[in-house]
């Protein structure tokens, strides 16, 4: 029973990561019938945010110190980061210890404007083109910011850790009755599940109870009745793209101390959620996000050590056996609407 | 009308060179004439460095560019020499090979197999090159080896750790001077033992390809013959990239430690996990849990972190070796790039020169002339001690080093520190041992 309830949590934080960059997939496919590709990347630049703003604030100052050297024997050159100098060592400290909950701050306008930037320079110009031009165009985007960042920051994971005082994991197992230490979840891991949950809350709310939501659900339900209504929807579905930019970077931002950054944590996140937001049926929030934690909890079970010794293998296509199984049942997937990519 | 054939023996002669024409080898007919493949005609010669310039080892492959364009340059006689001052052999000048001045092209593996076959072949086919080194996976070592094999060029491997490379998979053009799998094992086990005891319950993660399969076998065979228990092996996906569901049955199980089989991004991942799931804080059967990874390297401790603080592992090589050819090495390339090398920049190094050396030493480039001048060949000064390129199977054989991660570095390239230099003789094997058996290395082949 400990061994599944901890595959349930570990399920619901990778559901957190696969929900997000869905929910933000189907949130441009809904608004603006593009097919991006490139979104995984944009995952992969939150991220990268953390690591950016990690090295800012790390940017120091250079003295010679004579008495100990370096890995040449020559006189070591000893860094004190600048905010240590500003501020002094304990809250210059805190500012570098909490450098990633801080990068949520400093993502969220650049990832806008990365947004911004990609939707009004590339992607509107694939707006009227079939989905598979869409899909070429911004794969090789995808693949152009990959290099970019491998370029700047070379192709080994950067460890970018929790601040210390979230390091650590919580007994959950001593809270619901089971022995000390047989259901032990990191503290990371559980915050970045509940922040997911309060993403996924905001954006919902957002589309639910604003003027600018309602436009663009209408918008998404048909957009040439909306235009005729004198609302410049093509406007705010380019703000869309924004926001859905700023939400798969702030996916990318708490990811980063789960697992240390590479260029190419973006492609490996990008085709499960693709066959999340197929699941859960195209164009659909609640059913991106639902396929979401759907197929992370049942990827994380199929791992299990027992699952893999029934049937070997299970744990590498659990996620594609299950898509063919809802798509081949419900062709729309789990909350898909009529017409939506159908001929 | 002209006479086609004078005589019945003169059409049998025909014949039977047409048909041994038709039968040879047709993947590399431009050198079809020549005394070998690629035989060096002008003053300088070709030597392709296939290494990962894009994927995950990418800045591994980096590295060992940078150790390859350093050994021309020594080659060629530029820079400080690095290790030609220090190598036991001094059939080099820095003149170049026989003369000829050292040129290189390079190639990109992806670390895929088949990219680093497609690259091998152009080097040769295209770009001529007289011998082919580099990678960093014992998958594509193995692919590449078997290549330059058919098409009679000298494989000098890069990083590649799998048993297979010079046991089943064995060729007599190929040679791998970075250590082994089993090299892990019987260096590691030792110090376990004497670091956690004999009696301990062993849960191992392995990445599922063929070098994870060989280094659990050895990691596991060793540490059972000191007194562990397996608890369970289960294999891990190689593109795997959150490893929260394996390492969570762990702490269901009654495995007191954890032996992370992977390298790369996998083992950053894979570790990072298991310290945040407090595996490093539990106690267990009453003994502290402990994690080995069988494999080190700086480049990854480095993507690890502060997680590597305290785990045992293995490694070919580390630049902070008191040695004379370390220091060389480390201050020839730390002065060049500001950075001091990793294993991978090491063995790429020192393959190079060992090929440069053996080629001055047989006085030909003919690789059947190169084979027999490395068969058996004892060194010294390159940076591991004593070492013996053994004739049977082409392994390098060496002292091997058990690092742990370092608990308080004093700077940003001091993340592992050396607990053991384990003597040759506790890691050499019979060249028929089971984790080796089934490998042939064959004829030697020249090509042509």
């Amino acid at each position: 029973m400990d061994a599944i309830i901890l595959q349930i949590l570990n399920g619901l934080d990778k559901g957190s990561a696969y929900a997000l960059i869905a929910l933000g997939l189907t949130l441009i496919f809904g608004t603006l019938g593009v097919v991006n590709f490139a979104h995984g990347a944009l995952f992969m630049l939150g991220a990268f945010c953390a690591v950016t703003l990690s090295r800012l604030l790390q940017t120091a100052s250079v003295t010679i110190d004579p008495e100990r050297t370096d890995f040449l024997g020559n006189p070591l050159k000893v860094e004190t980061p600048y905010v240590i100098e500003w501020f002094g060592p304990e809250v210059g400290s805190l500012i570098l210890d909490w450098s990633v909950p801080l990068a949520i701050l400093f993502a969220i306008p650049i990832m806008g404007l990365i947004g911004l930037a990609m939707e009004r320079g590339l992607i509107k110009h694939f707006y009227k083109r079939p989905h598979a031009d869409q899909i070429l165009v911004t794969f090789g985007l995808a693949i152009v910011l990959q290099e970019i960042v491998k370029y700047f920051y070379g192709a080994n994971p950067i460890p970018t850790p929790a601040p210390d005082a979230l390091v650590g994991s919580l007994d959950f197992g001593v809270l619901v009755g089971f022995d000390a230490g047989t259901v032990i979840y990191p503290y990371w891991r559980l915050i970045y599940f509940v922040f997911a949950a309060v993403v996924i809350g905001v954006v919902f709310a957002f589309l639910q109870f604003t003027t600018f939501g309602m436009v663009v659900r209408a918008g998404m339900a048909d957009r040439e009745t909306v235009g005729l209504l004198g609302i410049n929807i093509d406007r705010r579905f380019t703000l869309m793209f924004a926001f859905a930019a700023i939400v798969a970077g702030l996916a990318g931002v708490m990811y980063a101390p789960i697992n240390s950054p590479n260029y190419h944590m973006g492609m490996d996140f990008l085709v499960l959620s693709f066959v999340v937001v197929v699941v859960g049926g195209m164009g659909s929030l609640p059913g991106a996000v639902a396929a979401g934690f759907l197929l992370g909890v049942l990827e994380s079970f199929a791992s299990m050590p027992q699952v893999v010794t029934l049937i070997p293998g299970i744990n590498q296509i659990i996620i594609y056996l299950v898509a063919i199984i809802i798509l081949l049942t419900r062709p729309r997937g789990l909350m898909g609407r009529k017409g939506v990519m159908e001929a | 009308m002209g006479k086609l054939y004078t005589s019945r023996r003169d059409l049998l002669k025909g014949g039977a060179a047409a048909g041994i024409a038709l039968a040879a080898p047709t993947i590399f007919p431009s050198s079809a004439w020549a005394g070998f493949t690629n035989e060096p005609t002008g003053g300088s010669v070709t030597l392709g460095f296939n290494v990962p310039q894009s994927g995950p080892y990418a800045d591994e492959g980096a590295d060992e560019l940078r150790a390859y364009e350093l050994a021309v340059e020594h080659l060629n006689g530029g820079g400080d020499g690095g290790l030609l001052s220090t190598f036991s052999s001094k059939a080099l000048k820095g003149t170049g090979i026989l003369g000829k001045k050292v040129e290189f092209v390079t190639g990109d593996t992806q670390t895929k197999s088949d990219a680093a076959r497609a690259s091998a072949r152009s080097m040769i086919e295209k770009d001529g090159a007289i011998m082919v080194t580099g990678g960093s996976s014992s998958g594509v070592a193995v692919a590449v080896q078997a290549l330059c094999q058919e098409a009679g060029i000298i494989f000098m491997a890069g990083l590649t750790h799998s048993n297979d490379t010079t046991g089943k998979d064995r060729r007599r053009n190929g040679f791998r001077h970075f250590f082994n799998s089993y090299m892990s094992g019987a260096a590691l086990a030792p110090v376990l033992k004497n670091a956690y005891g004999a009696e301990r319950n062993a849960y191992y993660l392995t990445a599922d390809y063929n070098w994870g399969y060989t280094t659990e076998q050895a990691v596991r065979e060793a540490t059972e013959g000191i007194g562990w228990n397996t608890v369970e092996k289960v294999l891990t996906p190689l593109a795997a990239t959150d490893f929260s569901s394996y390492i969570a049955p762990v702490l269901n199980s009654d495995a007191d430690t954890l032996v992370l089989v992977h390298y790369g991004g996998n083992m950053v991942n894979s570790l990072t996990n298991a310290v945040q799931f407090g595996l490093r804080d539990r106690v267990v059967n009453g003994k502290d849990f402990q994690i080995v990874v069988p494999l080190y390297s700086r480049l990854m401790a480095k993507g690890a972190g502060a997680n590597v603080k305290g785990i045992f592992g293995s490694t070919n090589w580390h630049w902070s070796l008191p040695d004379e050819g370390s220091k060389a090495f480390t201050k020839s390339f730390g002065t060049k790039y500001g950075f001091p090398p990793s294993q991978a920049a090491h063995t790429c190094y020192v393959q190079a020169m060992l090929y440069a050396d053996a080629v001055e030493r047989a006085g030909s480039f003919n690789p059947c002339a190169v084979v027999e001048a490395l068969e058996g060949f004892e060194f010294d000064g390159m940076g591991n001690g004593p070492t013996l390129y053994r004739a049977e199977d082409h392994q390098c054989f060496k002292d091997v080093l058990v690092v742990k991660g370092k608990e308080n570095p004093d700077n940003e390239f001091d993340l592992l520190e050396i607990v053991e230099v384990t003597p040759v003789d506790q890691v050499t094997y019979a060249p028929d041992h089971p984790q080796f058996a089934g490998g042939e290395l064959g004829a030697c082949n020249p090509g042509a």
